[in-house]
């Protein structure tokens, strides 16, 4: 079951190299005329097969707003993205969604959790456990199949979303910020879970994150964002052997490219945190 | 492993002794009271006379087919709130125009002492068991709708956007996302509609002399019978007590996971 299981999630997938994922040129604006915030301003990379990719970026960098484009949660904007020649512009069955936030059910048990999206499909109950049970045992949740998760660590319900969002074959994983409310040594474990099951299935990973050593554990190139308006600032490839676990984390060149990416990141961080700090000023001045 | 010996106050029994001795210490304290002529025993009657009633109000009045009297007027009033409330709250959830319109008044519904309408009742019904179930079903209504509304407002908006990454239709995401989310909350009205159904019910036929175990407590008071009236009224509270042990175990047996 298991061979028959990667096989054909490969065999599905074309050439490793070719962008599946095309992110075109998006603008996208909030608000009327006169008081319109721009979150994301001419955005455009794409994501290859097989490939793991990093948003990075400070708070209030319109990370979050492009995870909504990108997952056709928001379906109004400039610019295209596209996936397989189609514009998304509503959820596409090729995007599979992890939420920052725990978005587990908590009546259900971890199984029925991980089968929810193959019971939506009709799919009968013998073949979604089965299912269901194969990427329980990917995510390190054996023997968890009939808890529920108000008996379950946040990592562990944040495991069960990510099997719950595999368990439909997503041509695209897509991630936001899924570790943001773990401690750091559980967010390093669960990278290297990430990492193992991305190198297992070669899925297609796109990854929203603030974290510079989770972006740079996890992936194989970094785009990093600016401060208000999001533009792309720059595309950093990281060049760490793969397989990779996080043992990296205390390597010359680990350190090396977060130095780098932090340099790029600094004067867009302390950009944001001058902006809140001011805007926090003039509110305790009028108010 | 050596197994570790559970504090006293930590066991499951240790809390539910010490609220039946208090109970008991206080009917002690009551006895003596009466007995040293510092309480009226017109007004109060001896705790040891309202035990030695117990029996007396069960063989002589029928105390039985009385609470079977009351049971079935508070189970219909009870489904009737939640087979009417659980669909009205939804429907209040889905069109917004219905929920501007309704919920203030149903909130007020909530608030309003109705049983003091029961004339109005006995007119429109008749003085018989209709009576009693419609004013404990309006009495009741309210928190189940209400409830039922907030369960389904309060549903994680992340959990809303799974459903929608997932491309659910609207009936999918109805039944396998926001009413399940809703359950707990849902049953929370139901308890609290059911309480004021018990009330209404118990209190309606207090008031209008009607079926039950009010009545009962109504012709024992009149009859100036004082340890059967508080025996009754102990009867009453011990039949609640048991009614909603009930409802907390069929609430747990339903949804396991919470």
């Amino acid at each position: 079951m298991t061979s028959v299981e990667t096989k054909s999630r490969q065999a599905g997938k074309p050439d490793t190299g070719q962008p599946v994922l095309i992110i075109d040129d998006v603008v996208k604006t909030f608000g009327d005329a006169e008081e319109a915030v721009t979150a994301v301003d001419h955005v455009s990379f794409n994501v290859k097969q097989g490939e793991f990719v990093a948003v990075i970026g400070p708070s209030g960098c319109g990370k979050s707003t492009l995870f909504n484009i990108i997952g056709g949660l928001l379906g109004e904007y400039d610019g295209n993205v596209m996936i397989d020649d189609e514009r998304i512009s509503g959820p596409h069955p090729a995007v599979g969604m992890v939420f920052q936030e725990e978005s587990t059910f908590p009546w259900r048990s971890v199984i029925d959790n991980v089968a929810f999206p193959l019971e939506l499909r009709g799919v009968a109950k013998s073949e979604r456990y089965d299912r269901a049970r194969h990427f329980i045992g990917m995510v390190g949740l054996d023997g968890f199949e009939k808890r529920f998760p108000s008996q379950l660590s946040g990592g562990m319900k944040q495991r069960v979303s990510i099997a719950r969002t595999l368990v439909s074959n997503p041509r695209i994983l897509l991630m936001d910020e899924p570790f943001a409310a773990l401690d750091e040594q559980t967010r390093l474990l669960l990278g290297d879970k990430i990492t193992q099951i991305q190198q297992e299935l070669k899925q297609t990973t796109l990854l929203i994150t603030h974290n510079l050593t989770e972006a740079v554990q996890l992936s194989d190139r970094i785009v990093v964002m600016t401060y208000r308006p999001g533009k792309v600032k720059r595309i950093a490839d990281i060049n760490l052997q793969r397989p990779r676990t996080s043992d990296v984390v205390g390597s010359d060149a680990f350190g090396h490219y977060v130095a780098e990416i932090w340099n790029d990141l600094r004067e867009e961080a302390s950009r944001g945190m001058q902006e809140t700090e001011q805007v926090a000023r003039a509110d305790r001045r009028h108010g | 492993m050596a197994s570790r010996k559970t504090p006293l106050v930590a066991t499951h029994w240790f809390p539910l002794t010490v609220g039946a001795l208090t109970f008991v210490a206080i009917g002690v304290i009551f006895e003596y009271l009466l007995r040293a002529d510092i309480l009226n025993r017109y007004i109060i009657p001896l705790p040891s006379d309202v035990l030695a009633a117990f029996e007396r109000i069960v063989v002589e009045e029928g105390v039985l087919t009385r609470t079977g009297v009351s049971a079935f007027e508070v189970l219909t009033a009870g489904i009737a709130c939640i087979v009417v409330g659980v669909p009205l709250g939804v429907l209040l959830y889905r069109f917004d125009i219905v929920r501007r319109a309704l919920e203030d008044w149903i909130a007020a519904l909530a608030a309003a002492p109705i049983v003091l309408a029961f004339p109005l009742f006995l007119v429109l019904f008749g003085r018989g068991s209709t009576t009693v179930i419609v004013i404990a079903f309006t009495y009741g209504l309210a928190p189940v709708v209400l409830k039922t509304l907030e369960g389904l407002i309060e549903t994680r908006r992340v959990l809303i956007n799974v459903g929608k990454s997932l491309n659910m239709s609207e009936m999918q995401m109805f039944w396998k996302i926001l009413f399940p989310s809703a359950i707990p909350s849902i049953f929370t009205g139901i308890r609290l509609s059911w309480t004021f159904c018990v009330i209404a019910v118990i209190g309606v036929e207090f008031l209008v002399n009607l079926g039950g175990l009010g009545q009962l407590i109504n012709d024992l008071a009149e009859r100036y019978d004082m340890p059967g009236t508080y025996a009754g009224i102990g009867f009453v509270i011990l039949v609640s007590v048991i009614f909603f042990i009930i409802l907390e175990w069929i609430e747990k047996w339903l949804q396991p996971a919470r």
